[in-house]
């Protein structure tokens, strides 16, 4: 984990994009439990399509930018053991509680309570939880299959716009593919 | 200005006001929007106060930094957002259970915050596990094209989706 530039960076920049997006979230659904629960019972598609629409529309302009030499991408390197395995605690997690550390932060400002009360505390401790085992966790199951800093298209040894283009096509057709079964 | 009283608008308007505000993240501030580790930063800065500067030490903390940053600000911004957008549209109310909660598993508040708090740990845990949470790994990573996210956010929802409907059908 590498010392982030941005805490350097203008901090009012961080509350202005915070405000936007916990005003997007909102406005979109996703500060709600019934809405989060809904998806992963696969009966509302909101979640996804929120989502799916961000990597498309974030996508397509990061890698504009990233060409055009405007920006540098920031990665977060990764393993099996660390993602997989995380990736799925997590899911358990994300199911028990009904909201993510993003939308729960909205949540709080839409009024939930339980989000508060609950959830909130549960995360302070997941994570204490965490920095306590870390020593031992590091140098053995975080690092098992570690791959580092890697996107796609450098994993396909390819230019990046091979992968950006498949990608957005296979996203707009999922999203075409979701609207016309009414989910 | 009928726009922002609005409860919803269309998840697509919503995803691409999200992918728009990636674009200025990553040009104005050269940062993704991600929220996970300032909560770990929040957990280590209350443990701090209880058992003072020592708790600085631990290894992870040595890495995050117990500061409240760019990102810890972005959180704050979240619940201020969410507030606006929910006072605007006349979508606040306080509520202690959701109602898809409720139909499942009764109105009890209690009920609700224990099974959030354990939801909440294995949430915190494993966010810190896997490196970044739904806006890191989910959104801000995927959309990099990152291994790491989009391994990640497929996890999340294979455990997230199994889980849910063990809760479900087979709980509830």
């Amino acid at each position: 984990m590498q010392t982030k530039e941005s805490d350097r960076s203008p901090l009012i920049w961080g509350l202005i994009f915070g405000i936007l997006f916990g005003f997007f979230l909102q406005k979109g659904g996703a500060t709600k439990y019934d809405v989060i629960i809904g998806q992963l019972l696969l009966s509302d598609f909101t979640v996804l399509k929120i989502m799916l629409s961000a990597v498309l529309t974030g996508m397509i302009g990061i890698y504009l930018m990233k060409t055009l030499g405007w920006i540098k991408l920031n990665l977060k390197s990764g393993s099996m053991g660390s993602n997989i395995i995380g990736g799925l605690i997590f899911g358990v997690g994300f199911a028990v509680l009904g909201y993510c550390p993003g939308t729960i932060a909205g949540a709080i400002g839409n009024g939930y309570l339980d989000a508060l009360v609950g959830g909130l505390a549960g995360i302070l401790i997941g994570t204490g939880i965490f920095a306590a085992l870390y020593p031992r966790l590091k140098t053995g199951i975080l690092k098992k299959g570690d791959f580092g800093n890697l996107t796609l298209p450098q994993l396909f040894k390819v230019n990046d716009w091979v992968v950006v283009v498949p990608v957005a096509v296979l996203i707009c057709l999922l999203l075409i593919w979701l609207e016309r079964f009414g989910l | 200005m009928e726009l922002l009283t609005e409860v919803r608008w269309t998840p697509y308007a919503v995803g691409i006001g999200i992918g728009i505000l990636s674009w200025f993240s990553f040009l104005i501030s050269r940062e993704p929007i991600s929220c996970s580790t300032s909560f770990a930063r929040a957990s280590g800065g209350i443990e701090r106060l209880f058992r003072g500067k020592k708790v600085e030490l631990k290894p992870y903390y040595q890495e995050i930094k117990l500061v409240v940053g760019w990102q810890g600000i972005l959180v704050l911004g979240i619940i201020i957002g969410s507030l606006i957008s929910a006072l605007l549209s006349g979508d606040f109310h306080w509520q202690w259970v959701p109602s898809l909660w409720a139909s499942a598993f009764g109105n009890s508040p209690v009920l609700r915050v224990i099974i959030a708090l354990i939801g909440g740990v294995f949430l915190g845990f494993g966010a810190r596990w896997a490196g970044g949470c739904t806006s890191g790994h989910g959104i801000s990573g995927t959309l990099q094209l990152a291994v790491s996210s989009w391994i990640s956010a497929i996890c999340f929802f294979i455990g997230g989706i199994l889980m849910t409907q063990f809760l479900f059908k087979v709980i509830a």
